[in-house]
């Protein structure tokens, strides 16, 4: 199978150029800004706007709002399922897997028509209101994620048995939850968090649909209004999903470690 | 336990467990997709018509349509084929061992690096005044707009899809090429067959179903998207999301039911996709236990 290594070798150098080329591309050219020699310009500018902090800021909440909504929503009902309905399970799957197809902005269109100021529920009447509801789009976009996160934690554990035992010594379903469960699948949840982060950092569509001043519409107005700070603001934000797919396999890492000693 | 499942009230009370998730999906997910499925359907003063569907059928929705459906079907395959390609290369071509986790890893990334930035990384790579077209203009004289390459079209929108494409391949399929036991492809060698028969007549069928489901999911991941075309290529190259996303903004299409119309038609087919990729998944999972 010499012919078959070489080839392999090939390809693989190829796919190499292809992924790694616009990474080095976007590198040098946000370092172009100053004529005639690199410079950290572009970044300078980035930093120095207000307008990056603020729309940054906002999407940083925006997020943490989202794991909180997000977590709460899907960790008792993956467990609960798990523990007393395990017959509703394809349906809670089948939900969780629906924005998967059915793309956001198609949801988020259904959600101008059906929360506007004339309808039952006017959440787009005021910030607030348009805030909730894009947080509540953003936990619905990350639902297949969190979901299939959590339920593989839960599954790593003997979710009945743990249940029984602190009821045995007189713990209730909050307890139970938030003092044997949670901590169990902790690294499950993280996975899923993360996942959730880097989903709703840069997401365009919805912000851009629900006029909110979130981080992606804030790079498309720089796209179309400056030349070099783009290129720094996509180094940022591949900087940012590295970190977040860095961290998951971290914590994956030091869950498989922790198993492995029990 | 204080909640037995055999007294009525407890199994009301089992059921009050799952009402939060039931609730949020109804309000966020179903009833926003049925407003817009049932929209579809209907005259502005709520009366059933297939009026709307009818619309889609407007030259310029159907060439939206028809570079949406080219672009999603010429990059899934793409990406099919690559990234099958790329998984083969690092799990059984004889490469060392950590480029496997090195290439997981990165695809994992890569896979989530979407939307704007994407776009951003392209233009600063092939763009006017790109890495790579600085390059070939300084190092080798090639003028690359002169050859007829523009990244704001739909060669450069598809080169840029497959840079998610690509990886999302990657990540399902290496599952499955892990699932092709070695004593299958020793079996084949010693009934003579070559490497090559092997893959044609062993592998390549087990594999089909998977192929095929990823397939599907690769054409759903790039129907729906639009933040990647709307940050490359503005509005110049009407997909079908984006001519929706204009459409919400503005009411471009000047009737608010053709754009329901057309939501609906992104769902028929992302919807369609993603039942063949379940089915297939189903079947494909058949080989992997």
């Amino acid at each position: 199978m010499k012919s078959g290594r070489i080839f392999s070798a090939l390809f693989f150098g190829l796919a190499c150029l292809y992924f790694l080329l616009p990474l080095v591309g976007t590198l040098e050219f946000s370092l172009r800004a100053r004529r005639g020699e690199y410079s950290l310009d572009a970044y300078r500018n980035v930093l120095a706007d207000p307008q990056f902090h603020q729309t940054i800021g906002y999407s940083f909440i925006l997020s943490l709002a989202t794991i909180v909504l997000g977590v709460l929503i899907v960790a008792p009902t993956a467990f609960w399922v798990r523990l007393k309905l395990p017959r509703l399970r394809p349906v809670v799957e089948f939900l969780t897997l629906m924005p998967l197809v059915i793309p956001p902005i198609v949801i988020v269109f259904g959600y101008i028509r059906l929360y506007n100021t004339s309808s039952w529920l006017p959440l787009l009447g005021s910030a607030a209101g348009s805030d909730f509801l894009l947080v509540c789009g953003y936990a619905t976009l990350s639902l297949p994620y969190m979901y299939r996160a959590i339920d593989t934690g839960l599954r790593a554990i003997d979710v009945g048995t743990l249940t029984e035992a602190a009821q045995s010594l007189g713990a209730g379903w909050v307890t139970v939850l938030a003092r044997v469960i949670l901590p169990n699948i902790l690294t499950a949840i993280l996975s899923g968090a993360f996942l959730t982060f880097a989903i709703v950092i840069g997401e365009y569509v919805l912000a851009a649909l629900l006029n909110r001043p979130a981080f992606g519409p804030y790079m498309v107005w720089m796209g179309g209004n400056k030349a070099y700070e783009p290129a720094a603001l996509a180094v940022v934000a591949f900087g940012i999903t590295w970190a977040s797919m860095g961290l998951i396999q971290l914590f994956s890492r030091f869950s498989k470690h922790t198993q492995a000693r029990r | 336990m204080p909640l037995a499942p055999d007294r009525p009230a407890a199994r009301l009370l089992v059921w009050l467990g799952v009402v939060p998730f039931l609730l949020f999906a109804l309000l966020f997910l179903i009833l926003p997709t049925l407003q817009v499925v049932t929209g579809a359907f209907r005259t502005p003063d709520g009366s059933a018509t297939l009026q709307n569907i009818k619309g889609l059928l407007t030259p310029s929705i159907l060439r939206a349509l028809a570079l949406s459906l080219k672009l999603s079907l010429l990059t899934a395959a793409l990406g099919c084929v690559l990234g099958l390609l790329l998984a083969a290369a690092v799990t059984r071509g004889g490469l060392p061992g950590w480029l496997r986790g090195v290439t997981m890893t990165f695809s994992g990334v890569a896979s989530n690096f979407a939307g704007v930035p994407l776009a951003f990384a392209f233009i600063a790579t092939l763009g006017r005044l790109g890495l790579i077209t600085v390059i070939l203009r300084d190092w080798f004289g090639i003028n690359l707009m002169a050859t007829g390459f523009n990244l704001i079209s739909f060669p450069g929108l598809a080169l840029a899809y497959l840079y998610f494409q690509i990886p999302l391949m990657v990540l399902i399929i290496t599952p499955a090429l892990d699932g092709l036991r070695k004593d299958w492809r020793e079996a084949a060698e010693s009934l003579g067959a070559t490497g090559a028969q092997y893959w044609r007549m062993v592998a390549l069928p087990v594999l089909w179903p998977s192929l095929l489901g990823t397939f599907a999911l690769l054409f759903a991941n790039a129907f729906g998207a639009v933040a990647t075309a709307m940050a490359l290529t503005g509005s110049s190259l009407s997909i079908l999301p984006i001519i929706l996303f204009a459409q919400i903004r503005g009411d471009v299409l000047q009737d608010p039911h053709l754009g329901y119309a057309v939501a609906f038609a992104m769902i028929f087919f992302t919807g369609i996709a993603n039942l063949i990729y379940v089915t297939l998944r189903a079947r494909a999972e058949r080989w992997q236990k």
